[in-house]
């Protein structure tokens, strides 16, 4: 810890600005980038600089994404100190009122502002009786996939989401032409299909374990790939890469989600099982998490926007900027109004709004017609 | 969602009706020479052309305008193809030995070309073979009640016209046999028949020819023959000579003989005379001979092949004699048939041919054979646009007069003789109005030509030739081939015909074109980098060319170009004859093939794009004003060059090694299938068998920064529009990538007074990256109201509204995953449609059409029109993005078909269908450019009536009547009461007929409802209301 320097004279190029909070308190110093030290030196550093030495925290900071990403060992310790450019944003929490759908990829991506990130943090958690019990912390992870809609799914089938948030491992699959066999009325029939064909060691979809090879892919991103050349469907997948929504017929059937009969019990493994950005919900709100089907088919939405990444705009000066997607909220509506809307998003927002929410929505507001925000996925993490 | 998202569309029905109103999908018109031509012939009475193509198709030519097209339902190659003459009836002999009835009937007042027969003729009991019946000639009488069919076996069959039954009176050879001398047999059989003729005097009377030699003339009442010609050579062909005393016979030795005929002789053992033209070598054979008596005296011969082996075996030769005028007709492919136009009444005495009409592999050229020097005539129509292999296209819609002047005066200067007016093929009428607006249709060729072509109408006329190679050094000298007259040598060749396959460098190939044609400034781009501004000039010149080079890479460090050097311009000045003419040379260093090109005239600006990098270039000042470099830091693959193997010498390697796997694999599996093995094993057996059929698999990865080739210059444009902020617009330039990178620049260009003193600045105002990373296809900004801002000029020169400079511009970015719009100034997205997410295909062209409504000429609606690498279009709305019709246009597979297509502004588009056409297709309702012509026919309907040749009937009622005759069966026997009762009421548009051309609008429309998935029944309905409520111009009724 004596590498830390509290001096502000000394930012070289080699320092990391350090701007950490803690409740409604900053604190700013520098670390060394090169010789960051270990996290329990750290650790102990900010209950130092924020003079609370006997308080348990949770540490978090922005990362170059503007997700909220735990510190809490070593590792990510360094990588939050090699990523700071060069500011490094932390936000301490303590570990009893922590709010760990904080965290995580979906969350804060729209909220880049400061005080929005802060008006997630800061939220008051009035719903929480006690803090879930930490096992393993999923929520320390970015999520890489997710099975969804497994309710609304035949058994046999799978819906498996993976997540690609510019990260440097490959996707990691191939598909390939091939046929299987449909029943219909006149019999068993031999129809063409697309299968996964083979999985690169290693990569996101071989990581996952929940596709495999021989498994017959039947929707992307919500289309139908009957009738579709191998080149389309390659072109499909492409280009919804960024968020890739497969649904497939596992060739092995021995591992398939078994639902229980039932509407209190379905809503709830449901809800456990759906998108991750709406489980995330279900931590904050278990009361009312009464999930529709309604609801569920948000995943479809073809032109679902919370998920891309955006076009980067270079204005001439140099810094970059993200393309606002004001208008493109209008009219995807308008071209597909006959979407289901997200009512029970819209339901819940009053049952935990607070000030700090209203801010974060607020903030977000800027530019934006009232009915887009509604539809926008991103908004239900409150 | 799809559904619901269509359906929803679908359910207006308001703008259900005007989007019927305004699109409509047609293939209307094939330009060019038709691909694989493979039999030709004529019909003097009607003035008309066939020619069938090895892919079963009959395209009938008449005057420029008068074009018919059909197509056997089995796709084998057409061998041999005969005019009923004067019947508007065609015969046409395919490779499957089948013969088909053609008719051109009038439907709508309009002509067609409908199939109406078809004959198989049947194996001989008791000979196996198919092949003795296989058709080797065919011989229709003149009277056309009889047709004769030459075998494989020797036989002669005959069949009664127009009905296509066989006589019960085949010729076999035996029955010839009996009459030939015992010396002359010498037991070997006579060979297939390869001449029938038929005596130009007497019609009872046939000439055989058999492949041996002999011939026999046929009275075909007494069935007995009259005459035998014993020759000795293998026989090629057979024509008579006029008076029928005497006929000529073509041989495989190259020679020909003469042999008289004479009733007091039946038995001749020798010619008259006998004569190889090039011997005394070996020859090649004569394949076709012709004969023609001409009044001034000597006959006129003309044959084709007959070329000595050893020296000019190789050559496509026909040579024209007449006494000791000789010229040996040298093409540039091979001579599938030819014909003469010559008098056929049988009064006069003799044939005076006035043309010779050659058609050949890749073009046809006729020779007017009364002037002296036996010229070329140039054709209104069939032009080989591929003379040299067309390597890029671009339209010009709209083309002001003035400038149509211009190219014209320029074409004319360029060959004096572009007169259409001696065009000997004149047959039928042209029935198309006058295009309201004339066309240019600009095609690039590897040659380094640009050709200028008339694309008003359906006949694509060539107006004028440009040629870039003269500015530069290249190794051979650039002759014009068609100039070059024969040397002092034996045979008097004479090359005739444009059709050059040979490119002289494949660097001087054009890859990008762009016209401005209000001021005639031409800017053509190659493959070595060249950027050649040309002016449009009336007047002959010798100038230098200014020559300035622009270095994209921008001193990148790490990148050496491997591919080809630049051109080397000549030094000092140049002569140019009038029309477009050089006067700037931009070289892009590194040479790379120009990617994108695109002129502002009113800015005096160029800019120009290479897989490296794009320039921004002042012609007026010869001031380069931008470079900048687009390469990727990681891509090495750019700089190869196109010439480089790398590439594909690695995928090659690849592909082997999977083939010789894959060899081995089922190699082994044979042996396990043929082994006596149980029958799970079998089962086994197969099972790996069918997993072995599906090698193919794809990778699924997203696109990343530093895939190989990111830098590619994919699109440029102008505008002027609001870039650096919302209040004040300007100049600006816009430049797309491969890796979805877009740069946009605000430019500083001085007014025009002031050119000459103050420079262009460019400024860097944005810079966007396409997250999907997709090459960006195309950039247009749209105005206010949403519309493509106009052309230059066309706002100053009051030919277009001005755009709106008060509501908020946006931009139109299309890569070749999705469409986006984007408000300007501040580049945020508004509108945007991800076709490759929903479809599964991506995008290969795209334009900005202004569609008019047929109902109403005011109403017009701007539409983006986008074809995709499954070859289908779709349009959408601008700036909406929402889509309106899709259709399927071009097979998956024609990668050169879809990779070819040029939209024009008005809906219309064009691909190429073979390396010589162009298929023109249209999505307007309104702008169609189809043929529309009409062949009046005089044809007999019952055999008893036909020796009269003239009908009392008016020929256009008969010519309707058959229509209906027709569509129903024909052979049922109430079909002459029908016509009887058909010809007795006058009207033309009869319910009856009118119900037919309604059944025949709604078949179509059901075929596109089916593949349209945006099209409702209620849509569909409304489609066919829409059209039988319009008059005289339903969709789709051309057969083709």
């Amino acid at each position: 810890m004596n590498k830390n320097h509290r001096v502000p004279s000394n930012r070289t190029l080699n320092a990391v600005e350090v701007k950490s909070k803690f409740g409604a308190e900053f604190r700013r110093f520098s670390l060394d980038r090169s010789k960051p030290g270990r996290f329990d030196e750290f650790y102990g550093l900010l209950q130092h600089v924020h003079r609370i030495p006997n308080v348990d925290l949770l540490v978090g900071y922005a990362d170059v994404h503007g997700d909220l990403l735990p510190i809490n060992n070593d590792d990510n310790y360094h990588k939050a100190i090699s990523m700071a450019a060069p500011l490094l944003r932390l936000f301490l929490q303590r570990k009893e009122e922590a709010d760990y759908s904080a965290f995580g990829t979906d969350t804060v991506t729209r909220k880049k502002t400061p005080a929005a990130l802060a008006a997630v943090l800061l939220r008051p958690d009035t719903n929480k009786k006690k803090p879930p019990i930490i096992i393993s912390l999923p929520k320390d992870f970015r999520p890489v996939s997710s099975i969804i809609d497994v309710d609304i799914l035949p058994e046999t089938h799978r819906r498996v989401r993976l997540y690609k948030h510019g990260q440097e491992k490959p996707l990691g699959f191939y598909i390939r032409d091939g046929s299987s066999v449909r029943v219909t009325p006149q019999g068993l029939e031999k129809v063409p299909g697309i299968f996964i064909s083979r999985m690169v060691p290693g990569g996101l979809a071989e990581s996952t374990g929940l596709l495999a090879v021989n498994d017959e892919v039947l929707e992307v991103n919500g289309i139908e790939v009957s009738g579709k050349s191998l080149d389309q469907v390659t072109d499909m997948m492409v280009a919804n890469s960024h968020n890739l929504i497969i649904t497939v017929k596992p060739a092995n059937q021995r591992n398939n989600v078994v639902r229980s009969s039932g509407g209190g019990a379905t809503s709830g493994s449901s809800g456990r099982s759906s998108d991750s950005s709406t489980s995330f919900y279900g931590y904050s709100t278990p009361g009312s998490m009464a999930m529709t089907p309604s609801h569920i088919i948000q995943n479809y939405e073809p032109d679902e926007e919370s998920e891309e990444e955006e076009d980067l705009v270079i204005e001439a000066d140099g810094g970059a900027k993200l393309i606002p997607q004001a208008g493109a909220r209008a009219t995807a509506s308008t071209s597909m109004p006959a979407l289901p809307r997200y009512e029970p998003h819209l339901d819940l927002r009053p049952s935990n709004g607070t000030s700090a929410s209203a801010g974060s929505l607020n903030a977000r507001d800027k530019g934006l017609e009232g009915r887009n925000l509604e539809e926008d996925g991103t908004v239900i993490t409150l | 969602m799809m559904k619901f998202r269509f359906r929803r569309q679908g359910n207006d029905p308001h703008r259900e009706k005007i989007k019927q109103d305004l699109f409509a999908f047609n293939k209307t018109v094939e330009h060019g020479f038709p691909n694989q031509p493979s039999a030709l012939a004529y019909d003097p009475k009607l003035q008309l052309m066939a020619i069938g193509t090895k892919s079963g198709a009959i395209k009938i030519y008449g005057a420029p305008g008068v074009e018919m097209t059909g197509l056997h339902k089995d796709t084998a190659a057409v061998t041999q193809i005969h005019f009923l003459y004067g019947q508007g009836r065609i015969l046409s002999l395919l490779d499957d030995n089948t013969i088909h009835l053609w008719e051109i009937v009038q439907k709508e007042n309009r002509s067609h070309l409908v199939e109406v027969h078809s004959f198989n003729l049947p194996g001989r009991p008791g000979i196996e073979s198919t092949s003795a019946t296989r058709v080797t000639v065919m011989l229709l009488k003149l009277s056309c009640d009889l047709l004769a069919l030459g075998t494989e076996g020797g036989g002669v069959h005959f069949l009664e016209l127009p009905t296509l039954t066989l006589l019960n009176k085949s010729l076999f050879q035996d029955e010839v046999m009996q009459s030939v001398p015992e010396e002359y047999k010498c037991g070997k059989s006579l060979g297939p028949v390869e001449s029938l003729q038929e005596h130009p005097q007497d019609s009872d009377k046939i000439l055989i020819g058999y492949s041996r030699g002999l011939v026999v003339l046929w009275d075909l009442n007494s069935r007995h023959v009259d005459n035998l010609f014993l020759g000795k050579q293998q026989l090629e062909s057979l024509v008579w000579e006029r008076s029928g005393n005497s006929f000529v016979s073509s041989h495989s030795d190259g020679g020909y003989m003469v042999w008289a005929v004479s009733s007091s002789n039946p038995c001749t053992h020798d010619p008259i005379s006998s004569t190889i033209p090039y011997g005394p070598f070996p020859c090649k054979a004569v394949n076709k001979i012709l004969w023609r008596t001409t009044e001034s005296g000597a006959p006129l011969v003309l044959f084709s092949g007959g070329m000595p082996r050893a020296s000019y075996g190789d050559r496509h030769c026909l040579t024209i004699l007449q006494d000791s005028s000789h010229v040996t007709l040298d093409f540039t492919s091979r001579v599938i048939d030819f014909f003469t136009i010559h008098c056929t009444d049988k009064d006069k005495e003799f044939d005076d041919p006035s043309a010779l009409v050659v058609l050949l592999e890749e073009e046809l050229v006729v020779i007017d054979l009364q002037m002296a020097g036996w010229p070329t005539v140039p054709a209104p129509y069939l032009a080989p646009l591929h003379s040299s292999a067309i390597t890029c296209s671009c339209h010009i819609s709209n083309v002001p007069p003035k400038l149509w002047e211009r190219v014209i005066s320029a074409g004319q200067q360029q060959c004096p003789l572009q007169k259409y007016e001696n065009w000997p093929i004149c047959g039928g009428k042209n029935l198309a109005p006058d295009p309201k607006q004339k066309e240019l249709l600009l095609t690039g060729h590897e040659d380094g030509t640009v050709r200028f072509w008339d694309a008003s109408g359906v006949s694509l006329k060539p107006l004028y030739k440009l040629s870039t190679a003269n500015i530069f050094q290249t190794d051979c000298d650039h002759n014009d081939s068609l100039t070059q007259a024969g040397e002092e040598e034996w045979p008097p060749f004479k090359k005739v015909g444009c059709f050059d396959p040979y490119s002289d460098d494949p660097r001087l190939g054009i890859q990008k074109i762009s016209l401005c044609k209000y001021s005639g400034k031409l800017v053509v781009a190659g493959t070595a980098g060249q950027v050649i501004v040309m002016v449009l000039s009336d007047e002959k010149s010798d100038h230098m060319i200014d020559v300035a080079t622009v270095d994209l890479l921008q001193d990148r460090e790490g990148f050496t170009w491997k591919g080809h050097d630049r051109l080397p311009p000549k030094s000092g000045s140049v002569v140019f004859a009038p029309g477009f003419q050089p006067v700037v040379l931009v070289q892009c260093m590194p040479p790379a093939a120009v990617t994108a090109v695109t002129l502002h005239a009113e800015w005096n600006l160029i800019a120009f794009g290479t897989s490296h990098g794009f320039g921004l270039f002042d012609y007026h000042r010869r001031n380069p004003v931008l470079a900048r470099c687009t390469l990727h830091p990681n891509d090495s693959l750019a700089m190869e060059g196109p010439l480089s193997r790398v590439k594909s010498l690695k995928k090659s390697l690849r592909q082997s090694f999977r083939r010789i796997r894959k060899s081995r694999v089922s190699g082994k599996k044979r042996v396990v299938v043929n082994s006596p093995t149980s029958k799970v094993q079998e089962a086994n057996a197969q099972l790996a068998e069918h997993d072995e059929v599906t090698p193919v698999q794809r990778r699924i990865e997203p696109r990343s920064a530093d895939d190989s080739l990111s830098g590619v210059v994919r699109c440029l444009c102008f505008a002027d529009t609001f870039l650096r902020d919302g209040t004040h617009h300007g100049p600006t330039m816009w430049a797309g990538t491969n890796s979805g990178s877009v740069y946009a620049y605000a430019l500083d260009v001085p007014s025009q007074e002031k050119f000459s003193e103050q420079s262009v600045e460019a400024l860097l105002g944005k810079e966007i990256q396409l997250m999907h990373r997709a090459p960006v296809v195309s950039i247009a900004v749209l105005d206010g109201r949403g519309n493509p801002l106009p052309e230059p000029y066309e706002v100053s020169r009051d030919l277009a509204k001005a755009p709106d400079m008060q509501g908020s511009h946006s931009v139109l970015i299309a890569s070749e995953e999705q469409f986006k719009v984007f408000m300007l100034p501040k580049v945020s997205a508004k509108t945007k449609f991800k076709l490759t997410a929903h479809e599964g295909c991506r995008v290969r062209k795209v334009a900005l059409s202004n569609f008019t409504s047929v109902s109403s000429e005011e109403y017009s609606e701007n539409a983006l029109v986008c074809l995709t690498n499954l070859g289908d279009i779709h349009v959408f709305s601008v700036p909406a993005l929402r889509p309106q019709v899709r259709y399927d246009c071009i097979r998956k597979e024609d990668i050169s078909g879809i990779a070819s297509c040029a939209f024009t502004k008005t809906g219309q588009g064009f691909y190429l269908i073979s390396p010589s056409e162009y298929e023109r297709f249209s999505l307007s309702a309104r702008v169609i450019t189809e043929p529309l012509c009409r062949v009046d026919v005089e044809r007999p309907h019952d055999l008893s009536a036909h020796s009269s040749s003239s009908t009392t009937l008016p020929p256009q009622a008969n010519g309707t009547h058959k229509t209906q005759a027709e569509s129903k069966s024909v052979e049922t026997e109430g079909f002459f009461d029908e016509m009887r009762s058909a010809l007795s009421s006058p009207i033309l548009d009869s319910p009856n007929s009118s119900a037919d051309i309604t059944l025949d609008t709604t078949g179509e429309l059901t075929v596109e409802d089916v593949k349209d998935f945006l099209m409702t029944v209620d849509e569909a309905e409304n489609n066919f209301r829409n059209i039988t409520e319009e008059d005289g111009r339903p969709p789709g009724i051309l057969i083709n």
